[in-house]
């Protein structure tokens, strides 16, 4: 956790010097380019990366009934069977965090007694973070494109609907400091959960953590030029970038931050973007009783080599040594005195291919 | 490559989406706003560069000083006086709202509920 504040600190620091000593067209032109072209890049590549490994078997949590006899009720969302019932489920795990919806805490009560109770709050908190992350980022749009589409203006409508303070406060800035407090607060204060803590899962927290507060300083305390950033931003939409006059340094440490965390992102956990699309414990249809998945990797000569058959090929030895066998070995005219040499493994498997028992 | 008819339009769709502000604005930034100077007057409440970044914050405070503690003296800018209202007094100077203030609300898509109420001197309503 030190190390993690300190790494945001050191961006920071990076960043506010970089621009009082006059680099901000490294900051304001060069950085975030770079930034985009390797968060593209590295998503392309982890995404495909993924791809290419096998999924030779149907592995989905199965948190529900699953598909059964008729009158067997099936819990299509919780045990999907089908290509769209799968697809239900996503859209609920995407749009709605149901497995962390799911979650469940466990307590030593007198007795001891185990219980489990439901544990809502990671679900409620998450998905606000998440949420306002998006509407936070949608919001930035209106930095991006020119003009602005009147969507843009509705979400800020809505975003500012009580008219908190001139100019006004958006609820969702509120909400992501919130929310965000909470799951690091989450991190130190529960035990068990500081104990699988580790600077990979702080630091994404400080670092979004960092950018939040730079962007609520930008906008309510210090009050920057948005003229002249919008200026900036478009530059940089349009590939024509220039560096406007003016620009504070609390500007380019929000900008700063945010290349950072586009540089960061596809190498770290935050790229559950695009792996909770890619997980086979969810988007895998339950229907291994249903449709034979072949390994991809098996050598198609090898044919399927059934119980029956291996019986067939070595009843003689079996027989010999006593192993059950489900057919017996078919009435023999006259024993023979000296069965099991080992070299005669050929011939006696030929012999037993031959029983009239693999005619059935 | 498995189930590679799912996934790469996926991803297609995904990159399409982070580079569309790039195709939505077609690699033109449009036009700059130039909010028109007032004519006859050279200085503003504050300084110019204060006033670019915090003209909110001068109104936010005049509508506290007027309204909540009554204090409507008059601020002098270049020994002239004027209100301390937005009707009466930023828009004395910048006479034309719509080609001064909303110059750069549209640019940057923003829209001050202030008119919900307050009216621009020159329109009728
Ligand atoms: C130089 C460009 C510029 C001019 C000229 C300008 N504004 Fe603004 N104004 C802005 C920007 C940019 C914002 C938004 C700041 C932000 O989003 O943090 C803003 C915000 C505001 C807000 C707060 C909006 C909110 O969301 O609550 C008010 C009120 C406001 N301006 C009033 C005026 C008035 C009245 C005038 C004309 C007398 C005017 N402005 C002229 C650029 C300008
Ligand atoms: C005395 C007349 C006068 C009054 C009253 C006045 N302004 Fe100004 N304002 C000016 C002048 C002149 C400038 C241009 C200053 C310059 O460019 O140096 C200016 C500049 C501005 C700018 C920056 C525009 C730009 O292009 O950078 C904003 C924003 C602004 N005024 C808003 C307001 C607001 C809001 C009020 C009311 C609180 C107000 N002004 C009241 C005269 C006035
Ligand atoms: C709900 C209607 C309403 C809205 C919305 C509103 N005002 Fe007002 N405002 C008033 C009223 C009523 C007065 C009192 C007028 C008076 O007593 O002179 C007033 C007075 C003021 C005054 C001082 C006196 C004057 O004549 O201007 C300022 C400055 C002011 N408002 C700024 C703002 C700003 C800035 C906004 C937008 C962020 C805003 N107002 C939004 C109703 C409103």
């Amino acid at each position: 956790m030190k190390h993690a504040i300190l790494a945001v600190i050191v961006l920071i620091g990076v960043a506010w010097l970089g621009s009082l000593v006059g680099l901000d067209p490294v900051f304001g032109m060069v950085f975030p380019y770079v930034a985009l072209a390797i968060f593209l890049g590295g998503f392309t590549y982890r995404i495909l990366n993924w791809a290419k490994s096998p999924v030779p078997f149907r592995i989905p949590t199965t948190s529900g009934q699953g598909k059964s006899l008729d009158w067997v009720k099936q819990d299509k969302l919780d045990c999907p069977a089908t290509f769209w019932q799968t697809v239900g489920r996503m859209l609920l795990e995407v749009f709605a965090f149901r497995s962390l919806f799911k979650n469940t805490k466990a307590e030593i009560h007198d007795g001891p007694k185990l219980v489990y109770g439901s544990s809502k709050w990671l679900w409620l908190f998450g998905l606000a973070f998440h949420y306002t992350f998006l509407i936070i980022v949608l919001r930035h749009l209106r930095l991006f494109l020119n003009p602005v589409p009147g969507i843009i203006g509705q979400i800020e409508f809505f975003d500012g609907l009580f008219q908190v303070g001139v100019p006004v406060l958006y609820q969702t800035d509120i909400i992501f400091v919130g929310a965000v407090t909470y799951l690091f607060l989450r991190r130190v204060l529960i035990p068990q959960v500081k104990y699988i803590s580790f600077a990979a899962d702080y630091f994404p927290l400080f670092l979004i953590f960092g950018i939040a507060v730079t962007g609520i300083l930008m906008r309510y305390i210090f009050r920057v030029d948005v003229v002249s950033i919008k200026q900036l931003t478009m530059g940089l939409a349009t590939f024509s970038p220039s560096i406007p006059a003016n620009i504070g340094s609390i500007f380019y440490i929000h900008l700063f931050l945010v290349c950072v965390l586009l540089a960061y992102f596809p190498f770290s956990k935050l790229m559950h973007l695009g792996g909770v699309f890619l997980s086979p414990t969810r988007n895998l249809a339950n229907n291994n009783r249903m449709v034979r998945h072949v390994n991809p990797w098996n050598d198609p000569s090898i044919k399927p080599h059934s119980y029956a058959d291996y019986e067939d090929e070595f009843r003689q030895f079996m027989a010999d040594a006593d192993i059950p066998l489900e057919k017996e070995l078919p009435p023999e005219p006259e024993p023979e005195p000296e069965p099991a040499a080992e070299e005669t493994e050929k011939p006696a498997a030929d012999a037993a291919a031959e029983t009239p028992a693999e005619k059935e | 490559m498995y189930d590679g008819k799912l996934i790469i339009p996926g991803l297609l769709i995904f990159l399409v989406l982070m580079i569309s502000p790039i195709l939505f604005n077609g690699l033109d930034a449009g036009p700059v706003p130039k909010p028109e100077k007032p004519v006859g007057v050279t200085k503003c409440v504050k300084s110019a560069q204060y006033m670019r970044t915090s003209h909110m914050k001068v109104l936010d405070d005049w509508r506290d000083e007027t309204l909540r503690d009554g204090d409507r003296t008059p601020v002098e800018i270049d020994g002239v006086k004027y209100e301390k209202s937005l009707m009466n007094g930023c828009l004395k100077c910048h006479t034309d709202k719509k080609k001064f203030c909303d110059e750069c609300h549209v640019y940057t898509s923003v829209k001050p509920y202030c008119w919900d109420c307050h009216y621009v001197p020159k329109e009728t309503f």
